[in-house]
């Protein structure tokens, strides 16, 4: 299969591996990258692949280099990646707002290992959640998906491409390194089947083009390096022609469509599965690798009768609000389990404005969340005094 | 460049198809040399008659970094000390496109140290061109990796307690296949240089000494950017083709100025081809002896 970008048939891999074959089937023919468990596997994996399809892989000094070659290729008009876990994602952070601020479509996946600092270098965790979200400086908004298997690995890394092209911003795949390096089934579709979504190009000619002119749906074409539009891209606040404007104004202008371009169209970016939401009392929320622990637990709990429901949330980022807002008036409680002391938990909350009690298992990284705690979580609430 | 907002023909200027003339006024303070490193950049390039859709400009952040945001090329201004990688990305997705890196001493050798070193040693295709003011402009004149020896800035106000980079001297040591040095009033010779650069393959690096009254000259009794100007062009001295390791900049007396390097070397894009292709040499490569003689 040497040298074919889709490389369809049923395969035993990898998660780092099928994020590799989701990106080249996505169009991927750029990696920048840095080792680091548990990543590694995707940049030598990538090292092999790319060059065999036509592509690049360049391994960088350091992450500060690798996100920065990674959005010079995305302006070259190739499609990029790169891959880290929570030291080199910190390092990353100033060039992923130069990528959200300049609307640079590319995807970066990070591998969760446990952290603060150096922390679990080779052990699972969710730590780095809230860091995707809100880890570069500024305000803005961001596309994150949170994969729970190496099938997920590889269908959700085209998903980010897909969603990076359209919406043109750097886009997480935040996995971890049970999802990572644990090897299952993964079966990759025929080329045709694949859907692939590209960047918007400009309509007009280079006189009458404006490359931060929105489209009505709050996105601008983008002219690629070369195409003759000979454009300024600046990650100063800038205007709809890309010069810097140091102003109110423009900054209100800027970003108020930056989170606008995602806020409104959320509705066709947000992906969960729902499980019994109808008759559920008691809903667990959960994502990555975590989901498996709570699909699980949810079983365990129906065939004691419980009414449980569960919403995997395939899209981390936006978060579901609306779906939990109106779920949590009728409830019993929300639970969410995930390996930090408390991230996405915070946003479950403030969904849940108060309407039901949001329950927290938590599990501080080097070690999968037991169903069985889960399931203790849901035996507790089920137990306890019904909602007043 | 007090070229004001107006009609787009006939050109004002000669290099207006290559200038943003709707971003005039520019930035950059009265007697600022920046400017005059620009007209050459854009001189350089007129000259090469390259296809003006082919060539990108990448910069980092400072002073300097803001010429990306004037000339009428695809440019981008990147963030504090990454244009070099940024450059290499574009370069590499685009191996066609001609990158001029434009940036300041302290975005390129500072911040910015880690990847000018590894891009030289890979020999991306790319010019570089670094305004050495010998401060931090933009930030208001702090100490920089090229700060002489006991030159004020305002944060060394005693004087600068440390030893500067050559920025040629390491270019050259790093690999670049072209190094040079000029001072902003070497108009013909940086003009030319830059040309040569540009069409050379592989990672060329031209250095620039450049007047920045504001904030260098200010602190060191050299008010005005024509006080800089005459004193760093009358201590100037051309020495092509030494070792940059002797180009040293003594401000006593000596500042050497020249074409330093030009030899010829791969590129990255060329021997990742080869590799590709299994067009090298198995490694390691057979000794004189074999490991069972040598033992
Ligand atoms: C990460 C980061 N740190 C610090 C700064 C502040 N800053 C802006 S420009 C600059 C120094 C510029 O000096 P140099 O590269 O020599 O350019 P010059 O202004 O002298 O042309 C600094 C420290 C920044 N923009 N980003
Ligand atoms: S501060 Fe110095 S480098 Fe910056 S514009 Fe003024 S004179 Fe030029
Ligand atoms: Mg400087």
């Amino acid at each position: 299969m040497a040298g074919q970008a889709v490389m369809t048939g049923t395969y035993f891999m990898n998660g780092d591996h099928a994020c590799c074959e989701g990106a080249l089937a996505a169009g991927c023919r750029f990696f920048g990258g840095y080792p680091i468990t548990p990543a590694t596997e995707i940049a030598e994996r990538m090292s092999r692949r790319l060059p065999e399809c036509g592509g690049i892989y360049i391994q960088m000094e350091d992450e500060l280099a690798s996100i920065a070659a990674v959005l010079g290729a995305s302006w070259g008009g190739v499609k990029a990646m790169t891959s880290t876990s929570g030291p080199g994602f910190s390092l990353m952070m100033e060039n992923i707002g130069l990528g959200l601020c300049t609307e640079t479509p590319c995807v970066i996946c990070n591998v969760q290992r446990a952290g603060p600092s150096t922390g679990l270098p080779t052990l699972v965790a969710q730590g780095d959640m809230m860091q995707a979200r809100w880890g570069s400086h500024g305000h803005y908004e961001v596309i994150a998906l949170s994969p729970s298997s190496p099938q997920e690995m590889f269908d959700f890394t085209i998903q980010a491409f897909n969603l990076s092209e359209q919406y043109r911003l750097p886009v997480f795949v935040m996995a971890d390194e049970v999802v990572g390096h644990m090897n299952e089934r993964v079966i990759i579709p025929r080329e045709e089947d694949i859907k692939i979504a590209n960047r918007r190009k400009p309509s007009v000619s280079p006189a009458e083009f404006k490359p931060y002119q929105a489209d009505p749906d709050g996105i601008a074409p983008m002219a690629n390096c070369g195409d003759g539009y000979r454009i300024h891209v600046t990650g100063l606040t800038h205007d709809e022609r890309g010069y810097p404007v140091m102003d109110d104004a423009t900054q209100k202008q800027m970003t108020d469509r930056l989170i606008r371009k995602i806020k409104n169209n959320r509705h066709k970016i947000i992906q969960t599965e729902n499980f019994y939401l109808d008759d559920a009392q008691i809903v667990v929320v959960a994502y990555g690798i975590s989901a498996r622990s709570a699909r699980q637990a949810m079983h365990e709990a129906r065939a004691k009768g419980i009414s449980v429901g569960f919403i995997k949330l395939n899209t981390v980022w936006p978060f579901p609000e609306e779906l939990i807002r109106s779920l949590a008036p009728r409830l019993k409680a929300l639970i969410m389990p995930e390996i930090n002391a408390g991230q996405m938990v915070l946003e479950l909350e403030r969904c849940a404005g108060g309407a039901c009690p949001v329950e927290l298992v938590s599990h501080f990284g080097g070690a999968l969340i037991h169903p069985s705690s889960i399931l203790d979580a849901i035996t507790k609430v089920q137990k306890g005094k019904k909602k007043s | 460049m007090s070229v004001k907002k107006a009609a787009k023909k006939p050109p004002l200027h000669p290099m207006d198809a290559l200038l943003r003339v709707d971003r005039l006024p520019h930035i950059w303070c009265p007697g600022c040399g920046i400017g005059s490193v620009f007209s050459t950049v854009m001189a350089a390039i007129q000259k090469s008659e390259e296809d003006l859709d082919q060539i990108a400009m990448v910069s980092g952040i400072g002073c300097t970094g803001r010429i990306a945001g004037y000339v009428k090329l695809d440019s981008y201004h990147t963030t504090h000390g990454r244009a070099i990688p940024f450059a290499t990305g574009l370069k590499l997705a685009k191996p066609d496109t001609k990158i001029l890196v434009v940036s300041g001493d302290g975005d390129l050798f500072a911040i910015g140290g880690n990847h000018i070193i590894h891009a030289a040693r890979r020999n991306i295709d790319m010019t570089v061109i670094c305004v050495n003011n010998f401060n931090y402009g933009m930030t208001g004149g702090q100490q920089a990796p090229s700060t002489p020896f006991g030159a004020k800035t305002t944060t060394t106000a005693e004087g600068s307690p440390e030893e500067p980079f050559n920025f040629s001297a390491l270019a050259a040591a790093c690999g670049a296949v072209y190094v040079a040095r000029w001072t902003a009033l070497h108009i013909r010779l940086l003009t030319n240089s830059i040309t040569e650069a540009m069409n050379k393959r592989g990672f060329s690096f031209i250095e620039v000494l450049t007047p920045c009254p504001s904030s260098f000259g200010r602190r060191n009794r050299m008010r005005t950017g024509l006080d800089l100007l005459t004193f760093y062009h009358d201590r100037s001295v051309i020495m092509n083709d030494i070792d940059p390791k002797n180009a040293s900049l003594n401000f006593e007396n000596d500042l050497v100025v020249g074409r330093f390097v030009d030899i010829e070397r791969p590129t990255f894009m060329d021997n990742y081809q080869a590799v590709k292709e299994h067009q090298i040499a198995p490694w390691p490569p057979p000794g004189r002896k074999t490991v069972e003689e040598a033992l």
